[in-house]
């Protein structure tokens, strides 16, 4: 006798929860290979009201995490692809059957992905030697200038299901703006949102505070004009926006004067880079006086 | 037992709705069996219509009018011992200009503070405290040994007649609430008059007194009844939830329950009796919970400042955050109102 499937709900995760939405909506994400146990499963879909109650846990976590030291960060983050790695198998069979890849080379993806989070978890107390700097005035102060993280951050994950697939998409967007200590409301691939939406499972058990990361599955095209216009989101990146319409987007995003990255498109997308970490930062410039003996 | 029934005999304040009321025999006794006689709280029922009354949808132009509403309603309270006359200046400010980005906000009802707080409150506000200024500001005062009201009687009518000496327009009182539990309602009744007395001013006229039941030290729905009764027999103007230092504060079903007294006094005797729940309401979402609350049991004419209070510090934050996003179209954030 067969044992019947059960099949998994795929929520939100917002403030360390895994919610339905607000809308009771749920989209269908159909499998594009016959080797998962059910042919299609149903996500929930997020609405504007999901993002403001996202942006609302974000801003709630940023204290706690960017108070943390960055040594501490790095650990969290470490931390991640600790668990990542012990979860490797279910993640390569979710993104096998969603974006109709091999099981190898959905392995592939995860291993870059876990890769990905122990590379950005080593700049977590290190950025801030390369990007700050001891400023030379001509005065008896010191001059230092340090990056800050920026707050929160909206972030449009990559949407193609193909390169570089929707995982590595999501961490590639993601991981960089973690480092510094922002907090981050992130929409992941619309098509393909089941390994970001396992991956919360993964933050939720991993030493990640709640609201560090919220995931927000659903539609790009309704919920990101919300997040661009937000008063309380500090910065916007539109990774993954090349599709919408990605220009009112950054227009939305300059009435409050957030920082905006915008798209790529490519199996580089996104590639990892010191700049990424960066450009969510504020540099905070600091004088104080020299002793005089 | 006897100490009981020698006071059971005593006469009590001879307040005229009371006389009223109960009759010419105003003693504790009449005054218990009046209190004890009125019926029990349906809890259950109680807190189902509550609940009910809280799914209305409130949305665009409704939702405006509750917004305006609630501020037009706020008492803007400030009542930490940290209090200084420099963080009164500044609730002033925001009472007076709510929004500085938006100037059609309206102003708050009143600001509420310690009773030495008063001539700072006064002396900020200028002329928007005259009468008959447009959008005048009153100037609440607790007094009464607040928040325990654990004083001598002299203490706490000393601290009411000072703080209405001061230009106080408004007194919120507490009652002794371990006297109410132990059903000396005779010695809170006295005292609610006593205070009455201590509100009038030289030329004659009174301050209006709030009467602060806290509501979550009095345990039951039917104590919260009771004393509702007490509270208004008594003479109080309006009856108050909570002092906002004890937890639970204002509930809706307690608020509920304290809308159908008031509801009730004025089927029985035509007067109007108003309610401020306080403490613990700090989204615009509760806030309009109450509105409708009080629409439904009471009458839309009780959605005025002299009938209907919220007692509050952090929602006025939260109803200038939903007015900026039905301006705007957009989400607003904490950052674009003051830190209080």
């Amino acid at each position: 006798m067969s044992r019947l499937a059960v099949p998994k709900t795929y929520k939100l995760y917002v403030g360390g929860k895994f919610i339905r939405s607000e809308s009771g909506r749920v989209y269908e994400v159909a499998t594009t290979k016959g080797s998962f146990s059910v042919s299609s499963v149903n996500a929930a879909k997020a609405s504007r009201k999901d993002a403001r109650d996202a942006v609302v846990a974000a801003r709630a976590a940023v204290s706690g995490w960017s108070g943390t030291t960055g040594y501490n960060r790095g650990q969290v983050l470490y931390r991640i692809a600790e668990i990542l790695d012990g979860r490797r198998a279910q993640f390569a069979e979710e993104i096998a059957a969603f974006e109709g890849v091999s099981v190898s080379t959905a392995t592939a993806q995860v291993d870059e992905a876990i890769d990905l989070w122990v590379w950005y978890a080593g700049w977590a107390d290190k950025y801030v030697q390369v990007a700050g700097n001891g400023n030379a005035v001509s005065g008896p102060f010191f001059n230092l200038s340090v990056p800050e993280p920026t707050g929160v951050v909206a972030v449009i994950a990559p949407q193609g299901a193909g390169v570089p697939g929707s995982l590595l998409g999501f961490v590639r967007a993601v991981a960089p703006v973690l480092v510094s200590g922002n907090t981050a409301v992130v929409i992941p691939s619309e098509r393909a949102p089941l390994a970001a939406l396992s991956l919360g499972e993964v933050f939720a058990t991993s030493d990640v505070p709640a609201g560090v990361v919220n995931i927000l599955s659903g539609s790009p095209a309704e919920i990101a004009p919300w997040l661009a216009a937000h008063a309380d989101v500090n910065a916007l990146d539109l990774l993954g926006a090349g599709e919408l319409e990605w220009v009112d987007l950054q227009i939305a995003a300059a009435d409050t004067l957030k920082r905006v990255l915008p798209p790529e498109q490519g199996p580089d997308a996104g590639a990892p880079s010191l700049d990424r970490i960066t450009f969510f930062t504020e540099t905070k410039t600091v004088w104080h006086t020299k002793g005089l003996l | 037992m006897t100490m009981e029934t020698t006071r059971a005999g005593t006469t009590v304040a001879p307040a005229s709705r009371a006389l009223d009321v109960i009759g010419g025999d105003l003693t504790e006794r009449s005054l218990r069996r009046y209190l004890e006689g009125i019926p029990g709280v349906d809890a259950v029922g109680l807190e189902a219509r509550a609940a009910a009354l809280g799914t209305r949808s409130i949305k665009t132009t409704s939702k405006a009018w509750a917004l305006d509403t609630i501020i037009r309603l706020t008492d803007l309270t400030t009542l930490e011992g940290a209090d200084t006359p420099g963080k009164v200046r500044s609730l002033v400010a925001k009472a007076m200009v709510p929004d500085p980005d938006d100037m059609s906000t309206p102003r708050v009802a009143a600001v509420c503070v310690y009773g030495d707080m008063v001539p700072h409150a006064v002396e900020a506000l200028g002329s928007a405290h005259d009468d008959g200024a447009p959008g005048r500001i009153n100037v609440a005062a607790v007094a009464t040994a607040f928040p325990s009201g654990r004083a001598s009687r002299s203490v706490k009518l000393s601290d009411t007649s000072d703080a209405v000496a001061a230009g106080a327009d408004e007194i919120d009182m507490v009652i002794d609430r371990g006297a109410f539990l132990s059903g000396r309602y005779g010695q809170v009744f006295d005292e609610i008059v006593a205070v009455k007395e201590a509100c009038k001013r030289p030329d004659g006229t009174y301050a209006h007194l709030k009467v602060i039941l806290e509501t979550g030290e009095l345990n039951t729905y039917d104590n919260v009844r009771r004393a509702s009764w007490l509270g208004i027999l008594a003479g109080g103007d309006f009856i108050k939830t909570s002092t906002g230092k004890v937890t639970p504060a204002a509930t809706l079903p307690v608020t509920l329950s304290m809308l159908e007294v008031v509801r009730d006094w004025h089927r029985l005797t035509g007067e109007k009796i108003g309610v401020k729940p306080a403490g613990g309401i700090r989204a615009s979402k509760d806030a309009i919970k109450y509105l409708v609350t009080v629409a439904e049991t009471v009458g839309e004419e009780w959605l005025q400042p002299d009938l209907f209070r919220f007692g509050a510090s952090s929602l006025l934050n939260d109803v200038l955050l939903q007015r900026q996003k039905l301006t705007s179209g957009r989400y607003s954030g904490p950052a674009y109102v003051t830190i209080d």
